[in-house]
């Protein structure tokens, strides 16, 4: 029944571990690996099931499978100067599309255009039945059911196993600057907020060592206009890839990575580390040895949530590396998952131990 | 599945508006016929329903007592803001509640620091918009019915508008909605931040429609309002021409704030009725509104227009002004009235499909038309896809209401078939349930009700709508093999 797409073989795993609750350990090329708590059970190796299925660049859309390297995405849509408008960092060059997505990972460009969930159209998963669903479509506007292709975007595999996904891409900016202004933390913050409430082109902020970076894209004209606005000096584009790829000197620090995600304006918590400030505010990456709980505490009092996003101690040894949720929040999740994956069998603990 | 809540007698009906009143205050509960009437349908007025009771409550604390009481007796609720949806999704059901959200309708909050505003469920689109009015933020989705229709309802509906083309829909424009699940339990989804951990229970709540929980706070973003706008009204004389134009100006990279078109017939009938220059030797019109930084706007406005020539353009002309883009803008907006003085009734269709299929599917509604003798006018969201096509019909005539209905089918089965939604902003509520059989396999449909089940077990929160039971789907699909016709023998239609 799944075999038109060739994911019967996938649909024949599942249904064999279903049947023996046997859990599954969905993989790719590994380079998010370090990210979440532990997996765990045999894996389930979805790197063949690759390929760009359609591209309309006139409809903006592409549809692949998991498996597709996002490299291979990229080499597609840069013949026709579109891209992907939630710039998502790859953490390795063999990245595939579903483990993006899965993992639901936005780049610098979020705060302005989106995160991966707002430009997901559809998806065709395989449950923990091994049943083989399709949602949503190549449309831009579709309302019929609930929209369950947003829901895999950041689920971890917990849900299902992503076989397809169609993408809405943007068409890459006709011109784009990076300026850098030599300012603290705090008044860069400031200065970001001011221009926030207004039609400005700003596609990219980042707020680290003493210096604020902001990208400027969009028509020549407005991107010049801007520019002379906002004043600094003139910095490379190469910047945002070494912000996007955690490839950045920033990112070298031995101590643990936290990400915080708060609301923009919410105000400086020393941290017993060094921040890195993304997204107008909303995204804090944190190299600090501070208790967990006093991290957490922080991103709660600014309306988020802090995740352990890389450590140098394997995955397991540390707890949950996500914020925790709520009791009712927690009965809600398990509900969700022993609906979709009624033996618990698909990727297991990575998202929560108890998912 | 949903619970098969039997008929209620007198007697429980009693017991249930008197559990009520202990709860609510006098005037926040509404069972005599007389005080229910206005609550019998939504939008789509051709289906109608006496609820067993209406409330009105004013508070999050009331809300919670409504929903445990119908919880405990296993009454089903259903929820409401403005009534202004189109699918029936608000439509009450016989022995169930109506949990009315109007009067909770304060602005809690405007944060022009975190660009957001903090709202109650019964505040009105467009009062958001205004209440940023002074900071120079806006709330970016317009449903048409913006000056009416609630944020709530919009959470609920997944609610689209004029502009979703370059600022999305209401699901990305949210950061947070509250809601109340039907045991009473308060959760957020969603977060102040922009994003929060575990699933994404904010993206699978929008366009639920009031299936999952109810909507008891929202915080939206709220953007930098465009400083310039500049709109684009070019007239061709095939539709083929203008539907190959939207393709272009998209591959050309450029997102206009909106992107609609008109057919002859829509031209003609505004015209008549609102003269507004449009051009009515046309066979189709574009709007196409730049909006953004004026730097920004000169030059995309130039490139668009080169563009719509290219693709054969016989006339265009460009409104700069707001008071010319509002006389322009005006055509558009009336049309529904005006098609409404053509014929005693009319039906507007909601289906999506991919851009590229435009020129295809307005020719298979053409013949449509004509195979159902039916007339239709299309004026709808070109730049994403989004049809709504008008069919006018006299429902005095014998049998024309079932010829429209049919016609209304074909339609969407056409867009299914065309890599398709058959819905792209109205939502399924009654009104597509059959619908909703052609566009899901079995599997997809139990998959939804499994998670309706997973935060509603019982089956309390309006029950019925929205999604297809299996049973309706077997035999939907028995009586298209059998007869090619539709009937409905459960509800009543027109």
């Amino acid at each position: 029944m799944a075999d038109a797409d060739g994911s019967a073989e996938f649909s024949e795993r599942i249904r064999a571990a279903a049947a023996t609750s046997t859990p599954l350990r969905l993989c790719g090329s590994g380079s998010k690996d370090f990210l979440g708590n532990a997996g765990c059970g045999e894996s389930l190796d979805l790197r063949a099931h690759a390929g760009i299925l359609r591209y309309a660049p006139d409809e903006l859309v592409l549809t692949a499978r998991a498996g597709t390297r996002m490299a291979d995405i990229d080499a597609a849509l840069s013949d026709h100067g579109q891209m992907l408008g939630f710039e998502p960092p790859r953490f390795g060059a063999d990245a595939t599309l579903g483990g993006t997505l899965a993992a639901g990972l936005s780049g610098p460009r979020r705060a302005s255009s989106g995160a991966a969930r707002d430009f997901v159209l559809g998806m065709r998963i395989l449950d923990g039945r091994g049943q083989t669903l399709r949602f949503g479509g190549e449309v831009m506007k579709n309302v019929a059911g609930y929209d369950v292709s947003r829901l895999m975007v950041g689920a971890f595999g917990t849900l299902g196993v992503i076989l397809e996904a169609s993408i809405k891409l943007v068409p890459g900016p006709r011109a784009q600057r990076t300026l850098r202004l030599e300012l603290d933390a705090m008044s860069a913050l400031d200065r970001l907020r001011g221009w926030a409430q207004r039609p400005l082109p700003i596609s990219a902020s980042a707020i680290v060592d003493g210096r604020l970076y902001v990208r400027l894209s969009g028509a020549t004209a407005a991107v010049q206009a801007a520019a002379a606005e906002l004043g600094g000096a003139d910095d490379g584009d190469t910047f945002w890839l070494s912000l996007r790829e955690h490839t950045h000197a920033f990112f070298a620090d031995p101590r643990p990575l936290w990400r915080l995600s708060v609301a923009p304006a919410t105000p400086i918590t020393p941290l017993d580390g060094p921040m890195l400030i993304e997204w107008q505010g909303a995204q804090r990456w944190l190299k600090s040895e501070a208790e967990p709980s006093r991290i957490r505490a922080a991103a709660s009092a600014g309306g988020g949530h802090a995740t352990r996003f890389r450590a140098s101690v394997p995955a397991g040894a540390i707890g949950n590396v996500f914020h925790p949720f709520s009791a009712p929040m927690l009965a809600l999740h398990r509900r969700l998952k022993a609906e979709f994956d009624p033996r618990g069998i698909l990727n297991r603990g990575r998202l929560h131990p108890e998912l | 599945m949903t619970a098969a809540v039997s008929q209620s007698s007198p007697a429980d009906r009693d017991a249930v508006i008197a559990a009520l009143a202990r709860v609510l205050p006098a005037d926040a509960l509404l069972h005599e016929r007389s005080d229910v009437k206005p609550y019998e349908c939504d939008g789509l007025t051709a289906f109608r329903q006496m609820p067993l009771a209406v409330t009105l409550p004013r508070s999050v604390d009331e809300i919670r007592a409504i929903l445990l009481i119908c919880s405990e007796r296993g009454v089903p609720v259903v929820a409401r803001g403005a009534g202004t949806g189109l699918s029936g999704g608000a439509l009450p059901l016989e022995n169930g509640v109506v949990l009315g959200l109007a009067r909770l309708n304060a602005i809690v909050e405007i944060d022009p620091r975190n660009r957001c505003a903090r709202v109650q469920p019964g505040v009105t689109n467009l009062a958001i918009s205004k209440a940023a009015a002074p900071y120079g933020l806006f709330y970016a989705p317009d449903p048409s019915s913006q000056i009416a229709c609630t944020i709530g309802g919009n959470v609920a509906e997944n609610a689209g508008g004029l502009h979703c083309l370059k600022y999305g829909l209401t699901t990305h424009n949210l950061l947070k909605v509250d809601i109340v699940t039907i045991d009473g339990e308060r959760l957020t989804l969603g977060a102040d931040a922009l994003d929060a951990a575990g699933y994404d229970l904010l993206a699978l709540f929008t366009g639920s429609e009031g299936l999952l929980g109810v909507v008891v706070e929202v915080t939206v973003k709220l953007l930098p309002k465009p400083d310039s706008a500049r709109l684009l009204l070019a007239a061709f004389a095939t539709v083929d021409a203008a539907a190959g134009a939207v393709s272009a100006v998209i591959r050309a990279g450029i997102v206009p704030g909106g992107l609609e078109m008109m057919d002859r017939p829509a031209i003609t009938a505004v015209e008549a009725y609102v003269p507004c220059g449009y051009p009515t030797d046309a066979e189709a019109v574009l709007l196409c509104e730049l909006d953004g930084i004026e730097a920004e706007v000169i030059e995309e406005t130039a490139q668009a227009e080169a563009i719509l020539r290219a693709a054969g353009a016989t006339s265009i002309r460009t409104a700069i002004e707001a008071h010319e883009r509002s006389a322009v803008w005006a055509g558009r907006k009336a049309a529904f009235p005006a098609l409404g003085r053509l014929a005693p009734d009319y039906y507007c269709i909601d289906g999506s499909i991919p851009r590229g299929r435009l020129p295809d599917v307005l020719r298979g509604i053409a013949e449509l038309s004509r195979e159902y003798r039916l007339p239709v006018a299309n004026v709808f969201h070109a730049g994403d896809g989004n049809l709504h096509p008008i069919i006018l019909y006299d429902a005095a005539n014998a049998g024309e209401r079932e010829r429209t209905e049919r016609f209304g089918t074909a339609i969407l089965a056409l867009c299914v078939a065309a890599g398709g939604s058959v819905t792209g902003e109205h939502g399924v509520g009654v009104e597509k349930l059959d619908a909703m059989c052609t566009q899901f396999a079995t599997p997809e449909i139990e998959s939804f009700h499994r998670i309706k089940h997973a935060f509603d077990p019982d089956g309390l929160l309006n029950p019925g709508k929205a999604i297809p039971t299996l049973r309706r789907c077997a035999e939907f699909g028995r009586m298209h093999v059998h007869r090619g016709a539709v009937s409905f023998p459960d509800i009543e239609r027109f």
